[in-house]
């Protein structure tokens, strides 16, 4: 599919099939759930993002149905770069009404970027100054596994992992997918 | 002029300070109060929450304007909805001579400039001014989760924000 007939196709889903909610609620429930986590492991930020990952793992096995629904996707996309634009302009689109930007391609067209100009979980939000939230907690990791999971359902197994975040000083948040393998349909195990 | 600006909780407890001098009519910035004048003036703007508790309840408005005053020293205050005291100690410079510059011009530089009249209505405003952005910054830097209520803020942000609304206005 073209990228204008995507970008076209998340902004009329966007604009007609979703309901909406107010950003703040978003941004301080997500915020709670984040700190209330960095409270629980005790500021173990390598666990906190585990945390966050599994999180959105869970919601994303759950969140394709909904985007297929709405998406009215009927046909499989033909390769990954249009499996990416997919996710760019009509899942980010329609849930988070952001187009993320996609950019740095391997060549052999397995791994890309995602680079988010605006973060809709992220207002507000400063890292604590602990010294090490800086460097070890990756802030909307749910988005890591809300991506696994969700392509995970459609036969995509792939790792997502942030490489920079403008929480952290950096001067983008950029999130790195790779795609793993494409997982052949198996036949349930013979029943004799 | 000097100021000494701070955020009291509603535990009475201090959650931000800052020390600033004017940047208006050639001022650098800087605060000019002497050695001990540092820790009377934490005392000065404590002792000066009784007087905003008689006040609060008085007036419908957040700003309360200068409600307190000790010797040379003036206490304005401005307070959030949620009972959080900003108070804005300004301190007119006592002497003719302006900070840094010492031109001849000075005294009538320092008579026009915003504070060396602390009650007149342009200094009203200019620290309605410098409370309403600091209060539009404080409410940003509440609302990240990873703040407490009555927590002392440490965001080095919200420090240059303070920073820069008493660059601007005073």
């Amino acid at each position: 599919m073209a990228s204008s007939k995507a970008s076209r196709l998340g902004e009329e889903v966007w604009k007609t099939r979703m309901d909406k909610v107010n950003a703040e609620l978003v941004v301080l429930t997500y915020g709670t759930i984040v700190a209330q986590l960095c409270k629980d492991f005790d500021s173990d930020y390598v666990e906190v993002n585990k945390q966050l990952d599994k999180m959105g793992y869970n919601i994303g096995l759950r969140l394709i149905e909904d985007y297929l629904a709405k998406s009215n996707t009927v046909r499989r996309c033909s390769n990954f770069r249009e499996t990416a634009e997919m996710i760019a302009k009509v899942g980010f689109k329609i849930f988070l009404n952001i187009t993320p930007t996609i950019t740095n391609w391997t060549s052999d067209g397995k791994q890309f970027s995602l680079v988010f100009d605006e973060n809709p979980f992220a207002d507000f939000v400063e890292l604590p100054d602990d010294g090490r939230a800086q460097d070890e907690l990756w802030y909307s990791n749910i988005l890591c596994g809300v991506l696994r999971g969700a392509l995970e359902m459609v036969q995509m197994q792939v790792e997502a992992h942030f490489v920079s975040d403008v929480l952290r000083g950096n001067d983008t948040t950029e999130m790195r997918v790779s795609l793993i393998r494409y997982i052949d349909d198996e036949l349930p195990p013979e029943d004799d | 002029m000097s100021y000494h600006f701070a955020i009291i909780g509603t535990q009475d407890n201090p959650l931000f300070e800052y020390e600033f001098g004017t940047s208006k009519q050639g001022g650098d910035g800087q605060a000019r109060f002497s050695e001990q004048a540092h820790h009377l003036n934490q005392f000065v703007l404590h002792s000066s929450l009784d007087i905003v508790e008689e006040v609060q309840w008085t007036n419908g408005q957040l700003y309360l304007k200068v409600i307190d005053k000790f010797f040379t020293n003036y206490i304005s205050c401005f307070i959030t909805a949620g009972n959080v005291k900003f108070l804005l100690l300004h301190q007119p410079t006592a002497t003719a001579t302006a900070p840094g510059g010492g031109g001849s011009s000075t005294t009538t530089r320092s008579s026009t400039s915003v504070g060396a009249n602390p009650t007149s209505p342009q200094t009203e405003e200019a620290i309605k001014n410098f409370f309403a952005e600091v209060y539009d910054n404080y409410v940003k830097a509440v609302m990240s989760p990873f703040y407490r209520v009555n927590m002392e803020i440490r965001s080095p942000v919200f420090r240059q924000r303070v920073a820069a609304a008493g660059r601007k206005y005073l």
